[in-house]
């Protein structure tokens, strides 16, 4: 930035312009983070009053809580199984997307629907796809002779528990293969083509050049995706409330369900808290992969 | 001979490499289309659920496509669920949302996209770190907050937690815009005699009208489909939006699925049509420009 319109200003003076922005989100997203903090070493009425300081006492619970330990191992499944597989589901996706055909449109905007729409909508969908006696996806399954008869696919655990993981990487998919699409376009396509011409064959090349040059997008879209993954609520909320009982919570229903039905919202901050750690790991690994300092020297 | 041989057998090899890519194409098309039609596929049966007779809607197993097409249920769901209320709330939120933010967020990623000054780098960093939380993590501190604050169940407690969890993109988005605009151009009126304000108003900002646009888009988008905080906040169905409500109506005992999904599509197809709109610019503004 050679020439500026304005010198280098005080602080002050920068207040009119980013002052009403950063007090909203002081208010807002910072001071929550303040907040949950506190509750978490506050005793707590089932009224929401606060009756004094518990020091480690609502960890203490936390750690007791039967359904804590089932719950911490489904988030880490949830959170490998749908990354791992959306990321390696959108490289060939993206590909798919790039290239050129008739009805390239009709993909690229089908594409598009699960992410725009509401994820509670979706998830209720599927709820009513998966139904046992009114759903066509268990109907499919028996007319294609996949199953014999159709059964309660959320009512089991473990059934319940794929198909959650099944919704979660269609509606994380648009996502990362738009960033991927993003990166695709961005390779100059004598590049692309020169990895194919060389006699490598499409797959070498595709590993040796064409991959190389996506591992900037692949990483962000692998790191803000986990972020959304780690943090998502509808889709396990409306398709089973975590159930049956506790078997398909991941941490942020279970924390949801400790905090509004069993009314312990001392020992749902301390889970919140420990949520908190987890998703501030993924926000130093995004600020050093992305080139947000950038942004200055443009 | 053997040169005619070799151009003979280099032309069969041209036409069969190009039937083979020919053949490649269609290939191609039928798995695009077939995967696209994967992705749609849920909103495909809401349709064709949404259009069956209520007699249909309890057949078991259900049929694949309705009886009868009953385009009237699209209108009967205002009447047969409380669905022009939450209709309602939902266009309040979001348009507030919407215009609040912009209000916010235009100076600050004008001023942060001109000026080199103290405090940037922290903004652009506190803008960053929103970015990457999501009011889920933050549940509980926010609705302690807002208890505090007696803003649990009002519109204006849900728009501001709308407007400040997305000003990330908002203010991210808005400053590549200002970017792109010359400096002469300002540095120009600004010689001028014009003062700083007046530059920002009648030079920049009509110039980024396209970006205004589409984070507004984004950020109307973005509130119409919000739900965690609502569901927790929005306690009386007369504040509820429809993704809060539609998720209530499921739990009781009669589910008129044909009507619910019914008034799910008129929630869902206009959005997805605003998104289309704004697709280029989405990936570089929720990347916070780390792609693109």
């Amino acid at each position: 930035m050679s020439t500026k319109v304005f010198k280098k200003g005080s602080s002050f003076r920068s207040l009119p312009w980013i002052g009403p922005a950063s007090l909203l989100i002081f208010i807002f997203v910072l001071w929550p983070v303040v907040e949950l903090f506190l509750v978490s070493f506050r005793e707590i009425s089932i009224s929401g009053l606060i009756k004094g300081w518990a020091g480690f006492e609502n960890y203490r619970a936390l750690l007791d809580n039967d359904d804590l330990g089932g719950t911490l191992r489904r988030t880490a499944i949830w959170l490998v199984v749908v990354v791992a597989l959306t990321m390696a589901l959108s490289l060939p996706l993206a590909q798919l997307m790039n290239a050129n055909f008739r009805g390239r449109r009709f993909l690229r905007y089908s594409v598009i629907v699960p992410w725009a729409a509401s994820l509670v909508i979706t998830a209720t969908s599927w709820k009513w796809l998966l139904d046992p006696y009114y759903g066509i996806v268990t109907r499919i399954l028996v007319d294609l002779r996949i199953v014999e008869e159709s059964f309660d696919v959320l009512g089991d655990p473990r059934s319940a528990f794929v198909a959650l993981l099944a919704v979660g990487i269609t509606v994380s998919l648009p996502f990362t293969s738009y960033v991927l699409l993003a990166g695709l376009q961005a390779i100059p396509n004598e590049i692309k083509e020169a990895s194919l011409v060389d006699g490598a064959g499409a797959w070498k090349g595709y590993w040796a050049i064409t991959f190389p040059l996506l591992r900037p997008a692949f990483l962000v879209a692998a790191v803000i995706n986990s972020v959304y993954v780690f943090n998502s609520f509808p889709i396990i909320w409306v398709m089973t409330r975590g159930g049956p009982a506790y078997e398909t919570d991941t941490t942020t229903t279970f924390a949801y369900k400790v905090a509004f039905r069993d009314q312990d919202i001392g020992q749902s901050a301390s889970l919140a808290v420990g949520n908190f750690f987890v998703i501030l790991i993924f926000i130093l690994l995004f600020l050093k992969l992305s080139k947000w300092k950038e942004l200055d020297q443009r | 001979m053997t040169i005619t041989n070799t151009n003979k057998s280099r032309k069969k090899s041209k036409t069969n490499s190009r039937r083979r890519s020919r053949k490649k194409s269609v290939i191609l098309s039928l798995t695009g289309i077939f995967v696209g039609f994967l992705f749609i596929f849920p909103y495909v049966t809401m349709l064709s659920t949404a259009l069956k007779p209520k007699s249909d809607i309890t057949d078991i197993p259900p049929s694949y496509l309705p009886q009868s097409y009953e385009w009237i249920n699209f209108i009967k769901v205002f009447q047969e669920l409380p669905f022009g209320m939450y209709m309602r709330n939902t266009l309040i939120i979001s348009i507030a949302t919407m215009i609040i933010g912009i209000i916010v967020a235009v100076p600050a990623a004008y001023y942060v996209a001109r000026n080199n000054f103290r405090l940037r780098m922290p903004f652009l960093l506190l803008v960053l770190i929103t970015q990457m939380f999501s009011p889920t993590s933050l549940l509980i501190g926010i609705y302690r907050e807002l208890s505090a604050l007696n803003m649990i169940n009002t519109y204006q407690g849900l728009i501001l937690v709308n407007v400040s969890f997305n000003l990330a993109f908002s203010v991210w988005i808005l400053s590549s815009f200002f970017k792109t605009i010359p400096v002469e151009i300002e540095e120009a009126a600004y010689i001028d005699g014009a003062s700083r304000f007046q530059t920002f108003r009648k030079i920049s900002l009509p110039l980024a009208v396209p970006g205004i646009v589409t984070t507004a888009i984004f950020t109307f988008i973005a509130a119409w489909n919000e739900y965690v905080v609502a569901y927790t906040l929005a306690s009386s169905p007369e504040k509820q939006p429809f993704s809060v409500g539609l998720s209530l109506l499921i739990g009781y005992y009669e589910i008129k699925w044909n009507y619910l999904f019914a008034g799910s599509l008129i929630a869902i197809i206009p959005i997805i049509i605003l998104f289309i709109t704004i697709e280029k610019y989405l990936v570089g503004g929720l990347t916070a420009g780390s792609v693109k």
